[in-house]
């Protein structure tokens, strides 16, 4: 089942009301085609639950893994995905566009 | 991100008010605006220009970078009369998006077979639209022509500011809803906001058509013009 912005918040605030450390990750610019639009989000929790996307799944598990540290050390972190890669462009494999993604801690 | 905005976040899309989290990203301060509150605020422009987009998105003020979290309640167009136009419009207000319900009390027009997968009530409209709560993110398309069934929901609309009250009608038919709604104690300002005769004038003539007209009349409202009601409203079209 697809999971809407309402379930993903609110699935955030209870696991951080029951004790958990949570982190929000939002997708706040995006260029070229990007899969998920801005204002999309993904909730993590400490133990690696997540629900939600900011991409088709291709940069997500390095957003949970930067989610863990966020949820470490309090510090919001802005990331930014995309083919940087030089070959890529020359071979016009320009298809991934590009993210920037806010991974912040739910106090 | 601080609890108490998290849950005033969750809490607003429940109660379907408007919301805004204001980021600094840079130093990750935040803050919330909520929608009534907007006009006041040192961003007023800009939050009210992305209220209106209902788009979450980077905006700068005074040199810093700001992201905005837009959170508007999903919009809602109730539909009067489950007659042929409704039969069209059901499955295009669907396709835009809008969260589509369909009142008349007749239960001869009101049948499931009708309308299939709409959320359909055959009730009068006075004895649901308090359960229903409209707000200012709901609009109404009134079709019956018939007072008795369309009055109370213009009443209930008008009272509850929507953004678009759309209602089915020749202008001598128009003149008489005045008449009553001006009876009823309504000022001039506030009827003139009902559309009528409804739809854009694109020329509508079979009942497939006036429902493009008036899902286009719709989405006008919707957009093009911010969600206040202090804002003067261009009449509707004609014809």
């Amino acid at each position: 089942m697809l999971a809407s912005d309402d379930d993903i918040l609110a699935r955030a605030e209870d696991w951080r009301k029951a004790g958990k450390g949570v982190a929000i990750a939002t997708v706040i610019e995006t260029w070229g085609s990007a899969p998920r639009p801005v204002g999309s989000h993904l909730v993590i929790d400490g133990d690696g639950n997540f629900l939600g996307s900011v991409s088709g799944g291709c940069v997500e598990g390095d957003v949970i893994t930067q989610a863990f540290d966020v949820i470490e050390d309090g510090k919001p972190r802005t990331i930014e995905f995309g083919v940087a890669d030089e070959t890529a462009w020359r071979v016009g494999l320009s298809c991934g566009g590009r993210i920037r993604v806010y991974v912040e801690k739910v106090n | 991100m601080k609890l108490e905005h998290l849950s005033a976040l969750n809490k607003a899309r429940v109660e379907r008010r408007a919301i805004i989290l204001v980021t600094d990203v840079a130093s990750g301060e935040q803050r919330i605006v909520p929608g009534e509150a907007i006009a006041g605020d040192v961003m007023a422009d800009q939050l009210d220009a992305a209220l209106r987009s209902g788009k979450s998105g980077n905006v700068e003020h005074e040199g810093k970078s700001f992201f905005l979290t837009v959170q508007t309640p999903p919009v809602r167009l109730i539909v009067i009369g489950a007659v042929h136009i409704s039969q069209a419009l059901a499955p295009i207000a669907k396709v835009a998006g809008l969260d589509l319900t369909i009142i008349d009390p007749r239960t001869a027009f009101a049948t499931p077979d009708r309308f299939p997968d709409v959320n359909l009530i055959a009730e009068w409209p006075q004895n649901v639209l308090p359960g229903i709560k409209p707000d200012r993110y709901t609009g109404f398309a009134c079709f019956t022509h018939d007072p008795k069934i369309d009055d109370p929901a213009l009443e209930a609309a008008l009272r509850a500011e929507c953004f678009y009250i759309g209602a089915l009608g020749s202008r001598k038919t128009h003149a008489k809803r005045v008449e009553r709604l001006t009876a009823l104690g309504f000022a001039p300002e506030a009827i003139a906001r009902i559309r009528a005769p409804i739809g854009l004038d694109i020329g509508a003539v079979s009942p497939a058509e006036i429902a493009v007209s008036v899902l286009g009349e719709v989405i006008q409202a919707l957009r093009k013009k911010p969600l206040r009601t202090d804002t003067p409203v261009k009449a509707g079209a004609a014809a």
